[in-house]
């Protein structure tokens, strides 16, 4: 079993989450005409033999989606953070109340 | 190659089977090649037979990073059968099933292959209509297909579930009377052996590090025994196409995932054809020795790992006893994994690529074995030829840019919910 150290809820087996995919590719801009773009968001994958950042999303549990850095040859997990905190496509920032 | 016959088992009998010749030769590598095959499982080896033996080409080397037998040729669950619904897929899989036919006599080499039939179970009227959609487009590709009502499922396999508080009660089957298995290890000495006839050179434990290239093209390989040089370069690495395609550049829509296969204890004759359960993932049949061999869903995660997780075993052992619950306390004898290159539609890839020399074969998903013959057939025209054979047209890497997938499951791009 794969135990993923999730962020909210400590150290759980990988079966009460679900798995969410490559998480180094980036979706295009909700109006980006390029089917190349679309193309390579959708099917393009560099599946490495090695570390292999992903989505898992703990449906047993806190219910968040994380990114895990996962060794794909051997299941060694690297690093475990919460994906919000992680994505590219952030909201703007807020500002700080005056 | 001294042909197996029952004069030569004969004949060895005299001399106290003390003289059989090696089944191939242990080559080592020449300088250069008309042909490189890079991958050692059936595929390859079959792209290296059918080289020679359609097109006579003929100085042709195959190298395997293992040993012959070692990768998924001799880690599936041996199912062959040509029930498939969409165009590109249902010709290309009858062909390889003809193949399959006579397969033993071409290769003077017994594969036992045994088309005991393979039904899958449906669930629900609407699935056995589903069903009698996928039988009629097999018929009218000449195909053998039946739909079996409750009755006659029950007469052909008494174990099933077949009680009053079965979970998903039985309401039929779609039945191919010339589906089977083979024995999978014979298919790749039996390739290899009559590859090596044709002068093919099989190099074991020789892996590629890299490519050669000239100006655009590739003109070798960087192995681990060396530099080999090449006319043209095939890559048969199903499981591992990513690897070896970012090494020469190319972008693939594959991701590798791990999927697992089983063999209980030997029993008495239990299952007489293979066995599909059409409300889950889950397939059975019976070896010669006489255990359960079966299977179920991919772990469900990217791996390179030759081994599955536990939590798979247990779904698969749960969708087996609602579907036979005779089995369930037979015990498990062995569990084992293959990587598997998922495709984003479950169908594999072959075409020439857009770098010159070099031609793909991959992404077979978990259902290479039964494609052996004809893609080792259609990647050796495809070599040879410089243009894809006419059977694997719907095979181009192309197609997921211009939206022409076979999505024979319909679950969509997400590799790991084929």
């Amino acid at each position: 079993m794969l135990r993923i150290e999730c962020p909210c809820c400590g150290p759980r087996d990988h079966d009460e989450f679900r798995y969410g995919g490559d998480a180094s590719v980036t979706r295009p801009a909700h109006d980006d005409p390029d089917p190349e773009a679309w193309y390579r968001y959708v099917y393009v994958r560099t599946n490495p033999a090695g570390l292999h950042r992903e989505f898992w999303q703990h449906v047993i549990g806190c219910r968040q989606w994380l990114v895990v850095e996962r060794d794909t040859r051997n299941h060694a997990i690297a690093s475990v953070d919460l994906a919000r905190k992680l994505s590219a496509r952030k909201s703007p920032a807020r500002k700080p109340p005056a | 190659m001294a042909r197996y016959s029952a004069f030569s088992i004969f004949r060895n009998a005299l001399s106290g089977q003390k003289n059989w010749q090696r089944a191939w030769r242990a080559a080592e590598p020449k300088p250069s090649y008309d042909v490189i095959v890079i991958g050692g499982g059936g595929h390859g080896l079959a792209t290296a037979f059918y080289l020679a033996e359609n097109h006579g080409i003929r100085n042709v080397v195959v190298l395997e990073k293992g040993y012959i037998g070692g990768g998924n040729v001799g880690r599936n669950t041996t199912v062959i059968r040509s029930n498939y619904l969409l165009d590109g897929n249902t010709q290309f899989y009858e062909f390889s099933m003809k193949l399959w036919e006579n397969m033993s006599r071409a290769l003077n080499f017994n594969v036992m292959f045994s088309q005991r039939g393979q039904l899958v179970t449906a669930h629900s009227a609407d699935q056995l209509d589903s069903f009698s959609h996928r039988a009629n487009i097999m018929r009218l590709n000449g195909i053998d297909a039946d739909i079996l009502d409750r009755d006659e499922v029950r007469r052909l396999v008494p174990y099933l579930d077949f009680s009053d508080t079965a979970r998903f009660p039985i309401h039929g089957a779609i039945f191919q009377g010339r589906a089977g298995t083979a024995r999978h290890d014979a298919v790749a000495w039996g390739y290899a052996r009559a590859a090596d006839g044709h002068g093919v050179d099989i190099i074991q434990n020789c892996e590629v590090t890299g490519f050669l290239r000239d100006g655009d093209s590739i003109v070798g390989v960087e192995t681990t025994k060396g530099r080999i040089g090449a006319g043209k370069v095939g890559l048969a690495v199903a499981g591992h196409t990513s690897v070896l395609g970012a090494k020469a550049g190319l972008e693939l829509p594959i991701e590798s995932h791990v999927l697992q296969a089983f063999v209980t204890e030997p029993l008495k004759p239990l299952v007489d054809q293979v066995v599909a359960y059409g409300a889950d993932h889950f397939y059975v049949s019976q070896s010669d020795k006489g255990g359960l061999v079966f299977g179920g869903n991919l772990d469900g995660y990217n791996s390179y790992a030759q081994r599955g997780n536990l939590g798979v075993v247990r779904e698969v052992a749960e969708a087996a006893i609602a579907l036979m619950p005779c089995i369930s306390r037979v015990r498990l004898l062995r569990h084992w994994g293959g990587v598997m290159d998922m495709t984003p539609d479950a169908s594999p890839i072959i075409c020439p690529t857009p770098i010159g020399g070099l031609y793909l074969n991959g992404g077979w998903c978990y259902g290479g074995f039964k494609a052996t013959p004809a893609s080792g057939w259609c990647f050796a025209h495809t070599i040879a030829t410089g243009k894809p054979h006419p059977l694997i047209a719907a095979y181009g890497l192309d197609r997921f840019r211009t939206g022409h997938t076979l999505d024979e499951a319909g679950a969509g791009p997400s590799a790991w919910l084929q």
